[in-house]
């Protein structure tokens, strides 16, 4: 998408740069709206017409109606934003983590009651693919 | 004369705040990360500043997407817990100080730091939670407070280097400001964690220490870290660390450390916490 950045190495990491930033404008806009409970209700009484108001790609506008997390912030999405549409649908962050991270909220809670994800064998996408 | 007395690192964990205001701050999740604070409040209440300058990251309350300042200087009388989607924290509403902020704000421009002036601004988690977590539940808040909000959300965030050469602009604004104030700055965010994609959950305990020793003794050689070692090594959050050279740059280069405190996890988040005094110890 992007010329290539040494971050671009880290796994699992989508870094919100300028180039997503402007990737995902329309969609971030469209997530913080929630914030917002007027919003949130035009949102749950006519979905389509409130996305029509945010000029997003057919992808973008898609991943949200399918609540493709991951896919939200490969196009430009960035967690912050993205965690609002989460709260409408009733997920908190932990829950959210739960479902980017294929895990689920139990194993996931798991996990960071007992340290957290570690750094070994999470730092470049070479250790991933070699997994 | 104006003067810094001390320096607080402080992470700023949503759910902390969460837990303050169900009043779930004993059980056996929360417990032990307010135990780490019992001696902050105690130690406050000796300190007590009249102001409080602290430094933050907005997470997209005040800021959208539509306008992104690397760094903005709270002007305001007063700031309001800002809705973030569940309605307002039920917390005192901060009160500024007007005349120190526009000081602030002039010395920082004609020392060639480009700040954007906030006359108007909503406060959320990020300034709340430090304030509940270092002086409790009071029916107002115990001084002014004065907030500078940095972009840590869109990269770039501003360099460690940058931060802490800001921070010492501060202190040569607070110095020469003409009133009889004590000021505690404040540091927070952090400290490893990652909040999205599939490396979510991120902790780096390791990197937590390292980072809390060049904050209390090497802050030269550790406002130099990379953007990239902060991202791989401190999750893509982690990078709410640089704020804390803010702090670190207005205190003293030899600083005394009163307090550290280091807990995995809050929700997704290592907790840190470090409080550090500008004077010798046993001289005020
Ligand atoms: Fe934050």
């Amino acid at each position: 998408m992007t010329k290539s950045e040494e971050y671009d190495d880290i796994p699992g990491t989508i870094v919100f740069d300028a180039d997503r930033s402007r990737q995902g404008y329309h969609l971030n806009m469209f997530c913080i709206s929630l914030r917002e409970q007027k919003n949130r209700d035009a949102f749950t009484a006519d979905a389509s017409a409130y996305l029509d108001k945010y000029p997003m790609t057919p992808e973008q506008r898609q991943a949200v109606l399918d609540q493709e997390w991951n896919l939200m912030l490969e196009l430009g999405g960035n967690i912050y934003y993205t965690s609002k549409l989460a709260a409408y649908h009733g997920i908190n962050f932990q829950e959210l983590a739960g479902i980017m991270t294929g895990m689920g909220s139990t194993d996931y809670r798991a996990m960071m009651l007992a340290g957290g994800r570690s750094i070994e064998g999470n730092r470049n996408k070479k250790e991933w693919e070699d997994k | 004369m104006a003067w810094i007395s001390s320096g607080v690192g402080c992470s700023h964990v949503p759910a902390l705040g969460v837990a303050v205001d169900k009043e779930i701050t004993q059980d056996d999740y929360y417990g032990p990360i307010f135990k780490g604070f019992e001696y902050s409040k105690k130690w406050m209440e000796k300190e007590k500043p009249d102001v409080v300058f602290l430094v933050y990251n907005d997470h997209c309350t005040a800021f959208d997407a539509s306008c992104i300042p690397t760094f903005a200087l709270g002007c305001a009388a007063e700031y309001q817990p800002a809705d973030e989607g569940w309605g307002p924290r039920p917390v005192p509403v901060v009160k500024g100080n007007q005349r120190l902020s526009s000081h602030i704000a002039q010395s920082l421009i004609l020392d060639e730091f480009d700040m954007t002036i906030m006359n108007e601004m909503e406060v959320d988690h990020g300034l709340t939670v430090p304030l509940s977590m270092m002086f409790g539940t009071p029916d107002e808040w115990p001084c002014q407070v004065i907030p500078l909000a940095v972009n840590v959300v869109q990269y770039p965030a501003p360099t460690g280097n940058r931060c802490y050469n800001l921070g010492k602009a501060i202190r040569r604004a607070i110095d020469s400001y003409d009133e009889d104030l004590k000021v505690c700055i404040f540091g927070t965010g952090g400290m490893s964690h990652q909040l999205q994609h599939e490396r979510a959950g991120l902790i780096n305990p390791d990197f937590d220490a390292k980072f809390l020793d060049y904050i209390a003794n090497d802050p030269v050689t550790g406002s130099q870290m990379t953007h990239i070692e902060y991202l791989r090594e401190a999750g893509s959050e982690g990078i709410e660390l640089v704020m804390w050279y803010v702090m670190r740059g207005a205190l003293n280069d030899d600083v005394t450390e009163k307090h550290r405190f280091y807990h995995v996890p809050a929700s997704n988040t290592a907790v840190g916490h470090i409080i550090l005094e500008n004077h010798a110890e046993g001289k005020a």
